[in-house]
């Protein structure tokens, strides 16, 4: 962090000057939970980009999903919670969970158990 | 330059039309009305090139000019009592984000009882908004200080809304004689507007107003307005000047008159102190050495120049037209004492509270005041601070 | 007031009476004298008394308080003088201007006027009836005020209401009541 400024230096009004800055603060230190992003489940639906207040799902050049922008996503969970696909693509961890190495294994069993659980609900 | 017989208010619109602001957002009340009922006649005579945007209260004009003083534009506004109530939040963010709006403030009477008529309890109020404040003695000066209070707000060491007072009919429904300048001179003192350093319209630049400010900046942001404050006075000063070289009458801070020897004297703002001056002559022809100090910047308060101007007195009365319910005397006269404190041999000085919801503050109400002055400086006042004009 | 001509003028809503004291003005700037013009604003309803005020100087004015001793009094409505005390404040040499077709002399009598104070009767009704063609006595007062008290010249009055009223009316109606004016300046008699 850059130590604050004084009010001399302060923008007049209190003006921020520079656009879109919020890019710079890392609220993904806010998160205590993890999505984990399943490529091959995903059906490129983008329920998640739409859904996803922190603009935290990141699109590469050709329109395609990529992986999590891990420094701006909360970890509220909506993408999770909105992913159509019969095997779910986006998986919720704990925080501490999925920063280990083997979290996407781990993701894809649980996809898996999921919808195992739900087929059997219906049933 | 143009001899004209107009009411306060049509002065004061016709300096609009000379200005010719980007932006005006009006919502009527008495009697600001006429200002903008005349203002939007030249609108629809293309008079002007105003975007006269008509709302549905004075929270929204006040909103509405905030928003095109932030896009980028010069914006100007007219109110009065209920109306400038009501834009109360509104004031506090224009001088926040340094938008310098001008608002013609044509005082009256807030309510309760209701009441049309003038005093000061309206812009009063709203002294400790963050705005400028300058008070006018006549149509004459309204006029003036409305085209002065464009450039003194759009100042870059500035950008602060400016609150330009008159009296509420004494003066904005007085049909007066006074001076109209040429639309060009006008024109050319006001110049280009350069009071948004960043314009929401520059979308090249895009900025953020209004930002979310905690216990980690509010208070700078504040010294910020308090510092621009401590600017403003060498700025209305200076504005003062140059516009006496176009127009022949020259402005300052405060106006004195034959304070030069004077023994006794009163502090009065706005239409009163016109009054004042008739009976100062008059004690003047009996010998007495009375003297007047009209203050025209109200806000900031220029605390040491004024307790300068009146360090020679004997005796002095303040005169407001507005109470501040349970404080030690009316506003200006909190100000005025708070000033000579620090002078080392004070007047004894007194305050009356007249006027109210425009009861009239006659010859003889003025004559009782500087007879009393006479009679305290040796016996000491009777009371510090009542109200005149009253009936017991 | 010393140097200062103040005048008051008792009207009833609706009859131009704040009109009158308005032109009044203009008409005196026009000859270069200082003025000022204010009504005494209430609630305004048609036919409801009011007071309008003039003050005229030759000297620049800061003074703006209430008329309280006017030097001239012009009563545009005679009936206002059963029920408001039109003479209230007016110095001893003050003039009065009413619309009356009645007589000077027993009008003075009937407003126990002072032996210096002076009385103008003129017709305005029915000067107005005869030239507008509906009782509008504002401009028939502005008339006989002026020949009353010699503040200004008929011809800068008459001037001055063409331009106040050139904006607003007919050639028809403002030759009427420059026409008003005239026979009232004319016929004023004290």
């Amino acid at each position: 962090m850059s130590k604050p400024k004084g009010w001399k230096d302060l923008p007049e009004g209190g003006l921020i000057k520079e656009a879109g800055n919020a890019e710079k603060y890392d609220t993904g230190a806010w998160r205590s939970d993890r999505p984990i992003w399943i490529k091959e489940n995903c059906i490129q639906c983008m329920f998640c980009w739409v859904f996803c207040p922190d603009a935290a799902i990141t699109v590469d050049e050709n329109g395609e999903r990529g992986d999590f922008d891990y420094l701006h996503c909360k970890g509220c969970g909506i993408c999770a919670l909105e992913c159509p696909s019969k095997v779910k693509s986006i998986v919720m961890m704990s925080e501490a969970e999925g920063a280990k190495p083997d979290a996407l294994e781990k993701a894809k069993a649980k996809a898996v158990k999921m919808a195992g659980e739900k087929k059997a609900v219906k049933a | 330059m143009k001899k004209v017989a107009m009411t306060g208010n049509v002065a004061v619109a016709n300096a609009m039309r000379q200005i010719n602001p980007d932006v005006c957002a009006a919502y009527p009340i008495t009697p600001s009305t006429e200002i903008m009922q005349q203002f939007s006649t030249f609108v629809a005579n293309g008079q002007v090139d105003t975007e006269l945007v008509t709302v549905e209260s004075e929270h929204s004009a006040m909103s509405a000019c905030i928003g095109a003083a932030a896009a980028g534009g010069r914006v100007m506004n007219a109110t009065s009592a209920n109306g400038l109530a009501l834009m109360w939040e509104m004031l506090y963010i224009a001088a926040g984000n340094r938008l310098p709006i001008v608002l013609s403030c044509v005082n009256r009477a807030l309510s309760a009882p209701i009441n049309i008529h003038c005093d000061h309890s309206d812009s009063m109020g709203a002294r400790d908004s963050g705005w400028i404040q300058i008070y006018a003695e006549n149509a004459q000066e309204a006029y003036d200080n409305t085209i002065q209070s464009v450039r003194i707000g759009e100042h870059p060491d500035l950008h602060l809304p400016v609150m330009s007072c008159m009296d509420g009919f004494i003066i904005s429904h007085s049909i007066e004689n006074l001076e109209l300048l040429d639309d060009p001179q006008v024109r050319d003192f006001v110049g280009p507007y350069r009071g948004t350093t960043y314009p929401l319209l520059d979308v090249n630049n895009p900025v953020t107003y209004g930002a979310l400010h905690l216990q980690d900046y509010y208070i700078e942001s504040r010294r910020q307005l308090h510092e621009a404050h401590k600017r403003a006075k060498d700025i209305v000063v200076q504005v003062g000047k140059e516009y006496g070289k176009i127009s022949g009458r020259s402005y300052g801070l405060f106006e004195t008159y034959k304070m030069e020897d004077a023994e006794i004297g009163l502090v009065a703002l706005n239409s009163a102190a016109g009054t004042a001056k008739v009976v100062v002559d008059e004690f003047r022809a009996k010998g007495v050495k009375a003297g007047l100090l009209k203050p025209r910047l109200f806000r900031p308060f220029p605390y040491l120049e004024i307790a300068d101007a009146l360090k020679g007195l004997k005796a002095l009365c303040v005169l407001d037209r507005a109470d501040s319910f349970g404080a030690a005397g009316g506003p200006l006269f909190i100000e005025v004492r708070s000033a000579l404190y620090d002078l080392p041999k004070r007047p004894v000085t007194i305050n009356k509270i007249f006027g109210l919801g425009g009861r009239d503050l006659g010859l003889d109400d003025l004559r009782k005041v500087f007879e009393e002055l006479t009679t305290i400086v040796d016996k000491g006042p009777k009371s510090l601070y009542e109200y005149i004009t009253v009936r017991e | 007031m010393a140097g200062i001509l103040e005048v008051r003028w008792h009207g009833r809503g609706g009859q131009g009476t704040v009109t009158a004291a308005k032109v009044l003005a203009e008409a005196v700037m026009a000859e270069g004298k200082n003025v000022q013009a204010f009504p005494e604003y209430g609630p305004e309803r048609m036919g409801a008394p009011l007071r309008a005020y003039n003050r005229i100087s030759e000297i620049p004015m800061t003074i703006h308080c209430q008329v309280t001793n006017p030097a001239v009094v012009a009563v545009v409505d005679p009936t206002l003088l059963d029920t408001v005390d039109v003479t209230e404040g007016a110095t001893d040499d003050a003039v009065f201007v009413v619309n009356t077709s009645g007589d000077p002399g027993e009008l003075k009598k009937k407003m126990k006027l002072k032996s210096s104070q002076k009385v103008f009767c003129v017709d305005a009704n029915g000067i107005s009836l005869a030239t507008i063609g509906r009782i509008m006595p504002n401009t028939p007062m502005l008339g006989a005020v002026v020949k009353a008290t010699k503040v200004i010249k008929l011809d800068t009055l008459l001037a001055d209401i063409r331009s106040s009223f050139g904006k607003k009316f007919a050639e028809k109606i403002i030759q009427s009541n420059l026409d008003a004016a005239s026979r009232a300046y004319e016929e004023v008699k004290s």
